[in-house]
């Protein structure tokens, strides 16, 4: 049972570790180098496991071409905060680290990147660097990270089950409430032996729920937040309107049998296995897809129109403490160059960090690709300081928040969207 | 030095040793200084550091600020450590009665020596060697609703209907939580109760059963009342653990559905590490610390 003791015994083992470290630190500074001129470097790096395929094509490509290497690790998206807490609490951070867009104005406000201002200001191609990105690695005029892997939230339709429940298997949904009626005519065609589902959501995940649900609300006009970050807007009809589509969905049994107790990891697993008819899937698992399920790709809408999506994936910078700065910058600048964006992201069909290089060489090969490119800039990133403690976190009370208005009570949630506005102003 | 001789002939206690003792009182101290100091460093030092932690506003990097007894203060207004409260007394009261009876249980069966015991002493200490988040996965991929066998067993069997949601309700997952740490500690508790069991003298069994006790009365008599030092280490073991529980419930519940299986140390978890407050963790870890620490004491005096 010692082993329960682990969660109590790491806040000592924090306190321990940061003291023996001596006091210091602080978040900032231009970062000295202590590396000597001529000899290689090797550089720790950082990622999440939802961005995994990115980071690592990337690095690989890297450490062929370059004389520094970069040596990757990479973390359960689930636990990334977590650790990222405890490393900076130990001063053990990697010399760089990737860290999902959404948490990047908690860690540049707690003084975990370094600054790296004049360095951005010196790259020819600064204004091409994705707007959503660059603006949450922002704060007070100063720039603290790079726009490191796109990941949008769209819509992916199986155009088997589309043609086998008599749906036009080429044209996807242009509303959520035509979403629902593609997802209800499937779940009735072709549901009975209980393989196929007409839709699927991360019901027990506060993360996916944002990520799939919000870019409805944008579509249709409205907001989850105030500019500021500080107030929910979740109580609002743009938002209410949405959630009672998908609660409807539920309630007639459209959705897959474990959406509500889906917690996140797996809840990207079941389209790509060709059961589920329509759903809002992650941008990268585009390039991951089966050969041999034929896939559409259309923006999320509104109940009645427009197109949105959650313009989320991953932003990366140098960590405040590291000791390589110049060495980390290198690596950093070479994962926007051109040769790294068009010959390593846009040939796997993954969404660029810049959008000077939207039109490509590859992304005209696939027009699923140059529509999710043409996204970014309809798109949204929010913006809130308390983020991840409020919306992510499995304990946070977003997600009590959505799974009540999904499956649950609604007279419960004026009380519990006051209490998602404490949570951002905490 | 001139030493001090009293009308009794005693030497008074401020006087100064003679050397010999001196040097013999330096030696002791020379032996016990590397406990000492791996006991400062890894135990007392720790300590001293939580509870200055709780103290301050501690951010991630930066200097820590001054604010007693805030973080202290705030833990009233925290309704989800307030609920883990009560949620972790439930768990640890179900666990501890569930625990000790099954453990009792397996040792009686597998107490005394006979051909092929060793097979089943080995099978149900087996999940005692498998790691607490590694049967959290197993337990997660088990009762799955997609891709677990254990539904698909039930319904063939036809004792269900439609697949359970093992981790779908509240009390379900607390009901499979339990089974998992009833499954994981159960074999490893009766290990210890095995020891108990077996230091219990042959002799008096042989007398109660001469004096024509019958096999409850052995059990009831002799058996548990023997076996009380034992039992007792084995539920401040379990009450311990079970407060502290934290594994079970961050891999397979993740505290839902609902927040309804958040323990203690999840908050404190939580706290630290995705609220970045590390000085309120810090003063619930205290808290807690205290807690357990007297409850610790009363069970020990009640006990022994």
């Amino acid at each position: 049972m010692r082993r329960r003791l682990a969660g109590i015994s790491l806040l000592g083992v924090l306190a321990l570790t940061a003291a023996a470290c001596g006091s210091g630190g602080g978040g900032g500074g231009g970062g000295g180098s202590t590396q000597a001129a001529d000899s290689p470097v090797t550089i720790t790096m950082w990622t999440r496991a939802a961005t995994q395929t990115q980071s690592e094509r990337l690095v690989q490509e890297y450490n062929k071409t370059h004389k520094n290497q970069v040596k990757l690790t990479v973390i359960p998206t689930d636990n990334y905060q977590p650790r990222i807490a405890a490393a900076a609490g130990a001063k053990q951070l990697p010399d760089v680290f990737a860290a999902d867009v959404i948490f990047v104005p908690n860690y540049t406000s707690q003084g975990l990147f370094m600054d790296i201002t004049d360095r951005v200001n010196a790259l020819p191609y600064k204004a091409g660097l994705a707007p959503s990105h660059m603006k949450l690695g922002t704060l007070d005029g100063k720039m603290y990270t790079l726009p490191h892997t796109l990941d949008l939230s769209v819509w992916f339709w199986n155009k088997d089950l589309y043609e086998k429940a008599g749906l036009d298997p080429e044209q996807g949904p242009k509303t959520l409430k035509e979403f629902a009626q593609h997802a209800t005519t499937i779940q009735e065609k072709l549901g009975k032996d209980g393989k196929v589902h007409g839709t699927f959501f991360g019901g027990n995940c506060g993360g996916c729920y944002v990520f799939t649900f919000w870019p409805s609300v944008w579509a249709a006009g409205g907001q989850v937040m105030n500019a500021e970050g500080t107030q929910s807007l979740n109580d609002q009809p743009a938002m209410t309107d949405v959630f009672k589509i998908y609660r409807d969905l539920y309630e007639k049994k459209v959705t897959g049998p474990t959406t509500k107790e889906e917690q996140g990891p797996t809840w990207t697993g079941f389209f790509p296995k060709g059961e589920i008819g329509v759903m809002p899937m992650p941008s990268t698992t585009l390039g991951l897809m089966p050969k041999d399920v034929k896939i559409g790709v259309t923006p999320i809408a509104g109940p009645d129109g427009g197109e949105s999506t959650f313009v989320g994936g991953d932003s990366i910078g140098i960590s405040s403490t590291s000791k390589n700065a110049d060495a980390a910058w290198e690596f950093l600048s070479w994962t926007v160059s051109d040769q790294a964006q068009v010959e390593v992201m846009a040939k796997n069909k993954d969404v660029l960090a810049r959008t000077d290089l939207a039109s490509n060489k590859y992304s005209a090969e696939d027009p699923r690709v140059v529509l999710i490119n043409s996204l970014v800039a309809k798109g949204q990133t929010p913006f809130a300081l308390r983020f991840g403690q409020t919306f992510n976190d499995p304990q946070g009370p977003w997600l009590r928040y959505a799974r009540e208005a999904v499956f649950g009570d609604v007279s419960k949630l004026p009380q519990l969207n006051a209490e998602i506005t404490k949570s951002l102003q905490q | 030095m001139t030493l001090t001789i009293t009308r009794s002939g005693r030497r008074p206690a401020h006087s100064a040793p003679p050397a010999r003792w001196r040097s013999r009182k330096v030696q002791g101290w020379l032996y016990a200084a590397p406990t000492a100091v791996i006991v400062g460093v890894l135990f007392i030092a720790p300590l001293v550091l939580v509870v200055w932690m709780s103290l301050n506003r501690w951010p991630l990097l930066g200097q820590a600020t001054f604010n007693a007894p805030e973080n202290y203060t705030k833990i009233a207004d925290n309704p989800l450590f307030v609920d883990a409260v009560f949620f972790t007394l439930k768990y640890t009261a179900i666990t501890t009665v569930l625990l000790s009876a099954v453990a009792l249980g397996l040792a009686l069966l597998v107490q005394d020596r006979k051909p092929g015991i060793g097979f089943f002493r080995t099978a149900f200490f087996l999940p005692g060697a498998v790691g607490f988040a590694a049967a959290g996965l197993l337990f997660y991929g088990m009762l799955n609703n997609d891709f677990g066998p254990i539904d698909p067993m039930l319904q063939s069997l036809g004792i269900t209907d439609e697949p359970i949601k093992w981790i779908g309700t509240p009390n379900m997952a607390l009901f499979s939580t339990i089974t998992l740490v009833i499954w994981r500690f159960a074999g490893f508790n009766m290990l210890i109760l095995l020891t108990g069991l077996q230091a219990i003298p042959t002799e008096v069994y042989e007398a109660a059963r001469s004096d024509g006790a019958n096999r409850w009365q052995v059990f009831t008599k002799i058996t548990l009342p023997l076996l009380r030092p034992t039992l007792a280490l084995m539920l401040i073991l379990s009450v311990t653990g079970s407060l502290l529980a934290f594994d079970q419930f961050f891999v397979f519940t993740n505290g839902g559905p609902d927040n309804s299986t958040v323990s203690m140390v999840m908050v404190i978890y939580r706290e630290a590490f995705f609220r970045f407050n590390l000085g309120g963790a810090a003063a619930l870890s205290v808290v807690l610390l205290v807690a357990l620490v007297g409850l610790n004491t009363l069970m020990m005096r009640r006990l022994r």
